[in-house]
């Protein structure tokens, strides 16, 4: 039976709005309705509360919308961007946009949020009666652009309002490096959250940070100078002032009600809904986030929206019709400049048999409080250290008895030092450092449809910069959505996500075809559809199973390895050359100097690998600096064997009891180039002190007593810390290097691309990996070795490719095109070509 | 390509395409603008902005696959047949019509599609 659908009109496309849409599109809502939606910003639906962190610089713009246009197109929702609605008739059932449009629903939502509230205060008009300049709210992207342009020029700014977003806004442009006044109408910040004592604890730790804070002021007026729009300073209604060259207001929001009230619904504080969240009289209208008010109470915070939304979209989806929303038990963990708080319940005993239970140590910022009634927990704040946050809420929440010694609840179990597992972090908790992906948003994407780690990541970015977080993630995912619900996608076995074989498939396949390029690949194995990020696994690998017969396709590889050089933030790429075992000569070092000098390089740093690097260096230079540096490639830019770390060992140091000087530089002398499915960082000490940290190296090796080494592999202190697994114990340099060697090889030909050691050690097993590498159980050593040495043989120097480009333009950075004469060649009016391009090395 | 000899503005020879190896991009100086032009494995040419909306990466430097372009700083991923965002949230590229001359050369017009 086919249906008709209704149509859904939204109104607000903020954070309560397309968090509906989205939740009913999740419960097959789109079968049902045709969903359009109106917000007055012209843009994609953000997340507001991240503004936060665009106003401090942490983000930019383009990284806090939750869903670009192209979302609401691929989802059917017609997204009427930066139209405004003007008029509802809810008995004619249709809205009125601010451009005359008429738009008739069935069912309405009214999601229009609220706008900051701007107190009465002269001067926010100038002279011409014109808005004055440098007067903002902070409540939209658009008023955080404005201030972040505008606080450019300013060296001070004032922030009137001490209340969570006041302080939000203050951190921002602190970071923004201007001097920075809070002004707040009440004896103590957040009034709202704290009382007065864990106010003036935040206060003194505020001002530690080099923030201004004045209490009980009551601003009279903003003064700009005559005749001109700036601001200058403000006036107090005590007489006093205060020099500023800016000011935010950020005094408190009012529910955005205007609307509904023409329309005739229902209107007190906010738009009254029922437990239906219906308007009363109105079964069709419904009102959520911050313009609705329910049993009383306005919300302004995010948590009781989501519930609101999905109740809204349980019932409207007609999941669960009947679904009601009885209000939201408010409890809050933020962090305000950074300074952790959470909050619940109650702030301060407010009957006779109340109890509170407090903490402090001003010193650290940290202020606890409990407010128990009958035995059960009826408030709590948390300042400064809110990780006793999750028990507590706990406890809050499901009204718990509390036991005999509530004071405990404030320190969670400190014995224990079991690591705090992801799963009892809330919900704002940063989970994916890289791209600033909270927890909340993990589940939430896992709970609309994205059921795969790859699904997850693709869709909120986390795990999508260093990779550190993935376990968590997959944890958070395996939470959500319980056993049997998390499905793994097949192309976790892939090699590359292009071609749909896994690794020992793939290879064989190679093989059997005699696949020799990467574009030869796709065209045989993957249906001839090339996949840009596939390629340069591809090439990693062709190159390991074919040598010197590899076809060599510049374009498959990253251009880090087509320049031989690290790309930088804005383009230009840093020169790293190399520098055996860390051991330099005075006549190197002024060589460095010198090329450093002569092309500008905008810094030299010692790095953490123990070269120098000449950063900011343009691609069109790279040649002319390699051959002026007359040393070798050290392959900071690619999946590669990378350095060998020394410490100075036993020729110096009093502990040495092994050469490991002379064994890093014969170490870096024999793999320098050696590719790898990733980077391989190395490092020798020549005693257990381990000054070089040999142990948390991909390889490391540490002399012991008895002129013996210790072969350590698998070991990492990048994104994750891992001491390395000790492989063996051997008694010669020349043992070391074989035993190193062959292990590489096991490593390039079974690990995944991308996977370092330390995950590739830990899969296989260092049972196993000593099993094949030491005892050669699969007598496999010989052939490993073997082909060792055939890739070492094969090494050739990449930046001999400064004589000898493998393309002429290979390092070309902008082709100019001389200016258009106007002339052509006589065939219709076409220009004609250039016989000389200018490219490559700018002199 | 009919929309080469539509427009006002004239095409501009950018002279042979093999400037371009295949599979890759580089970046043009035209009247002052700079626009990157990419050269596909299957012989498709592209025209676009040379940076990335995202923070500036430079596109010509990119990985391609067929009209798929990863900017090499951050991964963000563009369709260069349409300029749009694949898979992230900036806005689109600009595009400029391009061609291959008769005589193997690149035929661009400088006005944004
Ligand atoms: C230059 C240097 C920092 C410094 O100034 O000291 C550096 C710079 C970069 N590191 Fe590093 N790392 C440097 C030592 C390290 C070390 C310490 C070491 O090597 O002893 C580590 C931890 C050890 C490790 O890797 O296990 C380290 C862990 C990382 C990681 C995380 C790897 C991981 O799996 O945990 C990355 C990201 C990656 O590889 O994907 C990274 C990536 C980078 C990149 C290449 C980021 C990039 O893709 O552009 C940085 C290049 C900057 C530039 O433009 O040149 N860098 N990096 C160091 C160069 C050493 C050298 O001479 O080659
Ligand atoms: C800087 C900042 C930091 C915050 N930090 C936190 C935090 O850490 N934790 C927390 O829980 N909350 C925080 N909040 C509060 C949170 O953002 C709000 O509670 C939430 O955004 C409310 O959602 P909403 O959809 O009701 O309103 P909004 O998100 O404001 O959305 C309403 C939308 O409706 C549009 N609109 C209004 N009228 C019309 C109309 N007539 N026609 C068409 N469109 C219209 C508006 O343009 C707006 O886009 C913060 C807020 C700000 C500003
Ligand atoms: S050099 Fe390493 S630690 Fe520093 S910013 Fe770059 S990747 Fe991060
Ligand atoms: S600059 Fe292009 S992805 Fe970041």
């Amino acid at each position: 039976m086919k249906k008709e659908r209704s149509r859904l009109v939204v109104i607000g496309n903020g954070m309560a709005g397309a968090r509906l849409v989205e939740e009913l599109l999740a419960r097959g809502g789109g079968d049902r309705f045709t969903v359009t939606v109106f917000g007055d910003e012209p843009y994609g639906n953000y997340n507001r509360i991240l503004l936060s962190s665009v106003l401090a610089g942490s983000h930019e713009p383009g990284d806090i919308f939750i869903n670009p246009l192209a979302w609401y197109e691929a989802n059917c929702v017609a997204l009427r961007a930066g139209v405004r609605v003007a008029a509802v008739d809810p008995v004619r059932k249709v809205v009125t946009a601010a451009d005359g449009t008429a738009e008739p629903y069935d069912k309405l939502v009214i999601a229009t949020g609220s706008a900051p509230f701007i107190p009465r205060i002269a001067g926010l008009e100038d002279a011409a009666g014109r808005s004055r300049e440098g007067i903002f709210a902070f409540r939209t992207l658009d008023d955080c652009s404005a201030i972040t342009a505008y606080a450019a020029r300013c060296r001070s700014a004032a922030v009137i309002g001490g209340g969570l977003l006041g302080l939000e806004a203050a951190r921002g442009l602190l970071e923004r490096g201007l001097t920075v006044h809070v002004v707040h109408l009440m004896g103590h910040l957040m009034e709202l959250q704290l009382d007065a004592r864990g106010g003036a604890i935040l206060r003194q730790k505020l001002e530690g940070m080099g923030l201004q804070v004045h209490l009980g002021k009551s601003t009279r007026e903003v003064v700009g100078e005559d005749g001109k729009g700036g601001v200058t300073g403000l006036r107090f209604e005590d007489g006093g002032t205060l020099e500023c060259d800016m000011v935010v207001v950020a005094a408190g929001i009012r529910p955005n009600v205007a609307l509904a009230r023409e329309a005739g619904l229902l209107v007190e504080r906010g738009i009254v809904v029922e437990d239906d969240l219906s308007c009363p009289g109105y079964p069709d209208v419904h009102a959520i986030g911050e313009c609705a008010q329910h049993r009383g109470r306005v919300y302004g915070l995010v948590a009781p929206l989501w519930e609101q939304a999905e109740v809204l979209a349980n019932r409207l989806s007609g999941r669960e019709p009947r679904a009601s929303y009885t209000g939201s038990k408010v409890s809050t963990k933020l962090k305000v400049m950074g300074v952790e708080l959470a909050v619940m319940g109650i702030r301060e005993r407010l009957e006779a048999g109340d109890e509170e239970i407090t903490y402090e140590d001003p010193s650290r910022g940290v202020y606890k409080k409990l407010v128990v009634r009958d035995g059960r927990l009826a408030g709590a704040v948390l300042l400064g250290d809110a990780s006793a946050a999750p028990v507590l809420l706990q406890s809050f929440d499901r009204g718990q008895d509390i036991g005999p010694d509530p004071a405990e609840l404030l320190f969670p179990s400190s014995g224990a030092s079991a690591p705090r597992s992801v799963l009892d972090l809330p919900d704002d908790a940063q989970i994916c450092n890289c791209n600033g992906v909270s927890k909340g948003r993990i589940a939430y994407s896992a709970r609309n449809g994205c059921r795969s780690l790859q699904a997850v990541c693709g869709a909120t970015r986390a795990g999508t910069g260093c990779g550190g977080c993935r376990r968590d993630v997959q944890a958070i995912l395996q939470d959500v959505l319980g056993e049997g619900g998390l499905i793994e996608d097949p192309a976790v076995h892939y090699y590359v996500p292009g071609v749909p074989l896994a690794k020992p498939d793939l290879v064989r396949e190679i093989r059997r075809l005699g696949l020799r390029s990467v574009s030869s690949v796709f065209a045989a194995l993957a249906g001839g559809r090339e996949d840009a990020a596939s390629k340069p696994g591809l090439a990693s690998l062709l190159k390991t199973i074919w040598a010197g017969e590899y076809e060599d396709e510049r374009d498959a590889r990253f251009i880090n390895d087509r320049v031989h050089a690290n790309i930088q933030k804005d383009g230009t790429f840093s020169v790293v050359p190399r520098i055996y075992g860390g051991v330099t000569t005075p006549g190197e070092l002024r060589r460095i100097a010198d090329v450093a000098e002569r092309h500008q390089a905008r810094m030299i740093k010692i790095t953490g690998g123990q070269r120098i690097d000449l950063l900011g260096i343009p691609k069109a230079r790279l040649p002319q600096v390699w051959r002026e540096l007359g040393m070798p490639s050290g392959h900071a830019y690619t999946k590669a064997f990378r350095t060998c770390k020394t410490c100075v060992g036993s020729d110096f140091c009093r502990y040495g009891v092994g050469d490991s000087t002379a064994l890093g530089i014969a170490i870096e002398r024999r793999f320098q180039g050696i590719e790898s499915p990733h980077k391989m960082k190395l490092a020798t000490a020549g005693c257990p002190r381990n000054c070089s940290e040999a142990t948390t190296k991909d390889l490391g090796a540490v002399a012991i007593e008895g002129g013996r080494w210790e072969l350590y592999v698998g070991g990492a202190a990048g994104s994750r810390v891992r001491k390395g697994d000790l492989l063996c114990v051997v008694e010669a340099h020349e043992e070391v290097l074989r035993l190193m060697g062959r292990f590489m090889q096991y490593y390039r030909e079974n690990g995944k691309y991308l996977e370092r050691t330390y995950d590739f050690v830990e899969r296989i097993g260092i049972e196993k990996v000593r099993a094949v590498v030491v005892q050669d159980e699969e007598g496999i050593a010989a052939r490993l070795d073997a082909a060792m040495e055939a890739a070492v043989d094969a090494y050739a120097d990449p930046w001999g490719e400064a004589n000898d480009p493998v393309h002429p333009l290979q390092f070309a950075q902008v082709l100019v095109r001389p200016r258009a004469s106007g002339q052509g060649d006589g065939r219709d009016g076409r220009e004609a070509p250039e016989e000389q391009v200018v490219a490559g090395e700018v002199r | 390509m009919p929309e080469l000899t539509r427009s006002e503005t004239p095409l501009r020879n950018l002279g042979p395409v093999d400037q371009i190896p295949p599979g890759e991009g580089r970046v043009f100086a035209i009247d002052g603008r700079n626009v990157a032009v990419f050269r596909s494995r299957d012989g498709r040419l592209f025209a676009t902005e040379d940076t990335c909306p995202h923070r500036q990466g430079p596109l010509a430097d990119g990985l391609l696959g067929g009209s798929v372009l990863v900017c090499p700083l951050h991964g963000f991923k563009f369709d260069l047949a349409t300029g749009r965002p694949a898979g992230n949230d900036c806005r689109a590229l600009t595009t400029y019509p391009v061609a291959l001359s008769s005589r193997g050369d690149i035929e661009l017009r400088l006005d944004p599609r």
